[in-house]
C-alpha cells in the first residue's frame, strides 16, 4: 500500500477562487492510501516546495499528488523537489484543476466537485505507480554523413571543427554532388566550382574527415549513440591510395564513346575517367561496363601508361564495418525525368534541354567549353525559351511532383540574366505560373533580369513544342493579355521538378527514420525540429528533407551537425524511462508490435524458458530496447495477448483513471 | 514601325515598361474603370507588346481622367497615367501627319479623275 | 428529460497536441461544461479500445479521443493507428447498442484552444440529448 500525500495549490486565487480548495484536500483525505493532504497559496514557491520535501521525508511518502496547474507547467519542477527528499521522479502525479479545472468553469460547486475527481483519478494512478529509473548508453564519439554534396561537406566540416571524427560516405567517384555541375549561383552570380572545390578540399585534408567515395551504405543497425554501420566500398578497379591522379589513362584509354554522365550525357568520356578536374578524391575509376580489359580482357592500356601503378582489374568490392553515434542523412535530389512530357519534345529534340543540361551547356567546364551552342548543329542560339514549372505543382503522380521544387523561380532568372549578358543578341522568354522568389535579394533578382536584362516574363504555360525545320515551334499563352503566341525558338530550357535522390528510400529505411509520400525525410518537428529526424540520433541535411537551395541547404548542414556536436559531446545518454515492457511470460511472438513500432526498437529473440518437469523451451519473445523506446505505446494496443504495456502509462494505470473518473 | 512607336511612347512618357511587375494595383485603382476598353494594366502591357494601334484607335485614352490614383498607388513606379497621356499626345501628332507620299501618287492616277483633284490633294496633304 | 442528470464524459487526449490544445484553451478561459474529464495520455495510438470499453462499463456516458492532426503526429504516425482502431471500435459499439454519437475521435493542436473548447461543448450537448448511457455488464467474477 501506497503512502501518499495530496498537496493542494491555490495558485494565488487562480485556483482558489473557483475551485474550494480547502473542501478538495479534505475530500481526497478520505481516498484509501492517503496519509496526508493540505492546501498552500503557491505550491511551486520555494516553501511550497520545501513543505513537499519535509513532508516526504517525515511521513515517509511514497507517492505524492500534486493538484495544481497543467503538467505541461510544472511537472518537471515538482518531480525534482521530490527527487531531492528522496522520493522516485515518477512516483509524483499532478491533477491538472488550473488550466482544465478553475479556468473553464465558473461555478464553484461544479468545478470544486471535478477537482476532487481529478485528484482521485491522480490518486488512482499513484496507487500502481512504481518508481522508474531512467537507463543511459553510452556515445560513440564518430559521426556518419550520408552523401557527399554540399549538405554534406558542410555538416562534415563543422563537426569536424568541434573535433569529432567524421565519415563521409559518397555513391559517386567523387564528393560535390551537384553543386558541381552547377555553372554560376544565384543571386550574386558567383562562380559555384570557385566556392565548392575549396570546400572539398578542405575536406579532403582534414585530419577528422574520412571521405568514403565510390561507396554505399549497405546496413545499419543498432540505435542513438551505438550505430553499427556496415559501408560498401565499391570497387574503382584502381587502387586509391597509389594513384596520383595524372590523368595520363583518361588520355589514353582507346574506349572513347562513353556518355559522360558528369555533363548529363551531352558529351563522351573514357572507359577510365576523373569525373573532373577538382574532384575529391582525385582518383580514377574504371567503368566496368565499358571497359574493354574488365568485359572481355582484351586491351590493358591504362595499366601499361599508370607510372605509379595503380591500376587493378581485380579489384573487388570491399566491406568495412564502422561504429558511430549519429548519423546524418544528406543524400540530395535529382531533377525528375522528362520523358513523360512529350508536350516539350524532350525527347524528340536535343535543343529541349533541362535546366541543368542548361548548366553544363553555360558552363566552361561543360561539352561546349562555356560558349552557349544548339546540341543539335552547334550554332549559337537566337530565341531561347524558358518554361518554368515542368513537373512541379502538378498532381499527376505519373507525370510529376505535386510540390513547388522552389529553386526553379531563381535558377530561371539566372539563367536568362546570364544569357542577355553573355549574348545580348538574343531573345528570351520566360514562362511562369506563378514567380516566386522570396530569400534574400531574390526578388531584386528576378526584377533585375527584367528591367535590365529585358527577358520577356511572360504568365502562362507554354502547350506545346513541335521541332520543325531546324526550329522549334512553341505555342504558349500569354494569360494577362490574353493572346495565344507562337515563337520560332532554337532552344526550350525545362525547369524541371526536382525529387528527392532514388537512393534515399533505402537509406531511410535501414535507418527507420520516416519519409513522406514524396520521398523527402520526415523532420521530428515541422517546425520545431527541422534538421531532426523523429528517430532519435538521425540527422537531416539539405534536400533530402525538402527542395532548397544552396544557401539554406548550407544554413541546414550547419544546423544539423550543431545537433550531432550537442549529441557526441555527451559522454552518455539518459533515456526516457516510460517506455515499452513486454512481459515475456505472456508474450507470444507474433510480430504486431514489431510492425507497428516508427522507431524500430522492437525486435524478437529466441530465449530460452524453463518448462514443465525440468525441460527447457525456446520462444520467441519481443525486446524493447529503451535508448530507442519514445514510449508512444502503438506496440501495447497492437499487442493481442496483452504482454507489452508502457511504463509510466500502463494499461492498469489508465484503467484506474477511468475507474476514478466514472465513479 | 510599331517598335519605333513603343520606343516614342516610352520615351516622351518617361515610363519604363520593364518595371511593371503586372500586380494590377492600377486597374484596382482606377475610378474610371466601369468606362474604359482598356484598363491602365492593358495600357502598360499593350504598349510593351506593340499592339500600339488598338491603342491608339480606342475611345479609352480619353476616359482616363487623369486623377494620377494610378501613378499615386503604383508599387513600382510605373506611372501609367503618363503613358496614357502619351498616347493621347501621339494620337494628337498623328493629326497632322502627311497621309500622301508623291511617289505614290502614279499608281493611284485614275483616268477618270480630274486634274484640279490631284493638285488639291497635293496642296492639303503638303506639309 | 431529467434536470438532475449530468452525463460523465471522459476525455482522451495526447500528451503532445491535444492535451495542450485543453491547456490553451484553460489559458484562455474558454469554457466548457465540468462533465468533460480528460485524461492523459502519450499518445492517441496509446488508447488502447478497451479503455472505452472500461468506462462504459462503469458508467461513462461518453468517451471522446483527442490526438494530433493527422501528419501532425509526435511520434509519426500514431494517430494514423488510432484512427484505424477506433473505426472498427465503432462498428463493434454500434453492433453493441451504443449509439454511434456517444464516442468520438477529433483532432485538435497545440494550437486550438478554441476547437477543443468548442468540440467539447458540442459533444456534451450530443451526450445530454442522447441521454444516460446504459452500462455495459462486466460478467467477470468480481475480484
Amino acid at each position: 500500500m501506497q503512502k501518499i500525500g495530496v498537496f493542494v495549490c491555490h495558485c494565488g486565487t487562480n485556483i482558489a477562487a473557483t475551485v474550494d480548495v480547502e473542501t478538495v484536500a479534505k475530500t481526497l483525505g478520505k481516498e484509501p492510501g492517503v496519509v496526508f493532504t493540505t492546501d498552500y497559496p503557491y505550491m511551486c514557491s520555494q516553501t511550497g516546495q520545501q513543505m513537499i520535501q519535509d513532508k516526504i521525508q517525515e511521513l515517509g511518502l511514497t507517492g505524492v499528488v500534486i493538484c495544481s496547474c497543467s503538467p505541461r507547467m510544472h511537472e518537471q519542477t515538482f518531480r525534482k523537489a521530490c527527487h531531492k527528499a528522496g522520493l522516485n521522479d515518477y512516483m509524483v502525479e499532478i491533477a491538472n484543476i488550473r488550466e482544465q479545472c478553475s479556468w473553464i468553469h465558473k461555478d464553484k460547486q461544479e468545478a470544486t466537485e471535478k477537482a476532487v475527481i481529478l485528484g482521485r483519478a491522480a490518486i488512482a494512478k499513484v496507487q500502481l505507480n512504481a518508481p522508474l529509473t531512467a537507463g543511459t548508453s553510452p556515445v560513440t564519439k564518430r559521426a556518419l554523413v550520408i552523401g557527399g554534396g554540399i549538405a554534406g561537406i558542410q555538416t562534415a566540416l563543422d563537426i569536424a571543427e568541434a573535433g569529432f571524427e567524421v565519415d563521409i560516405v559518397e555513391k559517386q567517384p567523387t564528393i560535390g554532388g551537384k553543386m558541381t555541375q552547377i555553372d554560376k549561383t544565384f543571386p550574386t552570380l558567383d562562380c559555384a566550382a570557385c566556392i565548392l572545390t575549396p570546400k572539398m578540399v578542405d575536406c579532403a585534408q582534414n585530419e577528422k574527415i574520412h571521405i568514403y567515395a565510390y561507396s554505399e551504405v549497405e546496413q545499419v543497425g543498432g540505435f542513438v549513440g551505438n550505430f553499427h554501420v556496415k559501408i560498401r566500398r565499391k570497387a574503382r578497379f584502381v587502387n586509391e591510395d597509389v594513384c596520383t591522379g595524372c590523368g595520363a589513362c583518361t588520355e589514353k584509354c582507346p574506349q572513347k564513346k562513353v556518355p559522360n554522365a558528369f555533363n548529363l550525357g551531352l558529351d563522351t568520356r573514357r572507359a577510365i575517367y576523373i569525373p573532373f578536374a577538382q574532384a575529391v578524391p582525385k582518383v580514377a575509376t574504371i567503368d566496368p561496363d565499358y571497359c574493354n580489359m574488365l568485359k572481355n580482357g582484351k586491351c590493358g592500356v591504362c595499366a601499361k601508361v599508370c607510372t605509379a601503378g595503380a591500376i587493378d582489374y581485380k579489384q573487388k568490392d570491399t566491406t568495412i564495418e564502422r561504429e558511430y553515434g549519429a548519423i546524418v542523412a544528406a543524400t540530395g535530389f535529382n531533377p525528375i525525368d522528362l520523358s513523360q512530357f512529350d508536350e516539350f519534345a524532350y525527347s524528340k529534340s536535343p535543343d529541349v534541354v533541362s535546366s541543368l543540361e542548361f548548366e553544363r551547356l553555360m558552363n566552361a567546364a561543360g561539352p561546349t567549353g562555356g560558349t552557349l551552342l544548339r546540341p543539335s548543329d552547334g550554332t549559337h542560339p537566337k530565341t531561347i525559351v524558358f518554361v518554368q514549372c515542368v513537373g512541379s505543382r502538378c498532381e499527376d503522380a505519373q507525370k510529376g511532383k505535386s510540390y513547388c521544387s522552389k529553386i526553379c523561380c531563381m535558377y530561371t532568372a539566372k539563367h536568362a540574366m546570364l544569357c542577355r549578358e553573355k549574348y545580348p543578341d538574343t531573345d528570351v522568354y520566360v514562362f511562369y505560373i506563378d514567380v516566386r522568389t522570396p530569400g534574400k535579394n531574390f526578388d531584386e533578382f528576378y526584377r533585375r533580369a527584367v528591367e535590365e536584362y529585358g527577358v520577356h516574363y511572360i504568365k502562362g504555360m507554354v502547350g506545346k513544342v513541335v521541332p520543325e525545320n531546324g526550329k522549334l515551334k512553341v505555342q504558349a499563352s500569354d494569360l494577362l493579355d490574353n493572346r495565344q503566341l507562337h515563337i520560332d525558338a532554337d532552344m526550350v530550357v525545362l525547369a524541371a521538378a526536382i525529387e528527392p535522390d532514388k537512393s534515399a528510400r533505402s537509406v531511410a529505411t535501414m535507418l527507420t527514420a520516416s519519409m513522406d509520400t514524396n520521398d523527402f525525410f520526415t523532420e521530428a518537428h515541422p517546425k520545431l525540429r527541422p534538421v531532426e529526424s523523429p528517430t532519435a540520433g538521425v540527422f537531416l541535411s539539405g534536400t533530402c528533407q525538402g527542395p532548397k537551395d544552396i544557401p539554406e541547404t548550407v544554413a541546414q548542414a550547419s544546423a544539423a551537425a550543431a545537433k550531432v556536436i550537442g549529441l557526441l559531446c555527451k559522454d552518455s545518454l539518459t533515456c526516457n524511462p516510460c517506455v515499452a515492457e513486454p512481459n515475456e511470460l505472456m508474450c507470444n511472438g507474433c510480430s504486431n508490435c514489431e510492425k507497428v513500432c516508427p522507431y524500430g526498437a522492437i525486435t524478437y529473440i529466441d530465449k530460452e524458458f524453463r518448462g514443465p518437469n525440468r525441460t527447457t523451451l525456446i520462444r520467441r519473445v519481443a525486446q524493447v530496447n529503451p535508448a530507442v523506446c519514445q514510449g508512444c505505446g502503438a506496440c501495447t494496443v497492437a499487442c493481442m495477448s496483452g504482454a507489452m504495456d508502457l511504463k509510466g502509462f500502463s494499461n492498469k494505470q489508465i484503467m484506474a483513471e477511468v475507474d476514478a473518473i466514472c465513479r | 514601325m510599331e517598335q519605333n512607336m513603343m520606343d516614342t511612347i516610352a520615351r516622351i512618357s518617361g515610363v519604363n515598361l520593364r518595371r511593371c511587375m503586372r500586380c494590377g494595383k492600377c486597374t484596382a485603382s482606377c475610378p474610371a474603370f466601369d468606362e474604359m476598353e482598356y484598363h491602365p494594366h492593358q495600357f502598360v502591357s499593350m504598349v510593351e507588346n506593340g499592339r500600339i494601334d488598338e491603342l491608339l484607335a480606342s475611345q479609352g485614352i480619353y476616359t482616363c481622367l487623369s486623377c494620377f490614383a494610378c501613378v499615386e498607388r503604383c508599387p513600382r513606379n510605373v506611372e501609367p497615367a503618363k503613358l496614357i497621356e502619351a498616347v493621347r499626345l501621339a494620337v494628337i501628332r498623328k493629326q497632322g501627319e502627311n497621309h500622301l507620299h508623291a511617289e505614290q501618287i502614279p499608281a493611284m492616277l485614275d483616268d477618270e479623275l480630274p486634274q484640279q483633284a490631284i493638285v488639291s490633294a497635293f496642296r492639303k496633304y503638303k506639309r | 428529460m431529467q434536470v438532475t442528470w449530468k452525463p460523465t464524459i471522459v476525455a482522451f487526449c495526447c500528451n503532445w497536441c491535444s492535451y495542450a490544445g485543453a491547456d490553451l484553451s484553460g489559458t484562455n478561459r474558454l469554457q466548457y461544461p465540468a462533465n468533460v474529464k480528460i485524461i492523459r495520455i502519450p499518445c492517441s495510438c496509446r488508447l488502447n479500445p478497451m479503455f472505452i470499453l472500461r468506462a462504459f462499463q462503469k458508467g461513462a456516458d461518453g468517451v471522446i479521443l483527442c490526438g494530433c492532426h493527422p501528419g501532425d503526429c509526435h511520434y509519426t504516425t500514431g494517430n494514423y493507428y488510432a484512427r484505424r482502431r477506433m473505426t472498427l471500435l465503432f462498428s463493434m459499439l454500434d453492433f453493441l447498442g451504443i449509439e454511434k454519437g456517444r464516442t468520438r475521435v477529433e483532432w485538435v493542436s497545440a494550437a486550438e484552444g478554441a476547437k477543443f473548447a468548442a468540440t467539447m461543448n458540442e459533444f456534451v450537448k450530443t451526450i445530454t440529448e442522447l441521454g444516460e448511457n446504459r452500462r455495459l455488464e462486466d460478467l467477470r467474477c468480481k475480484e
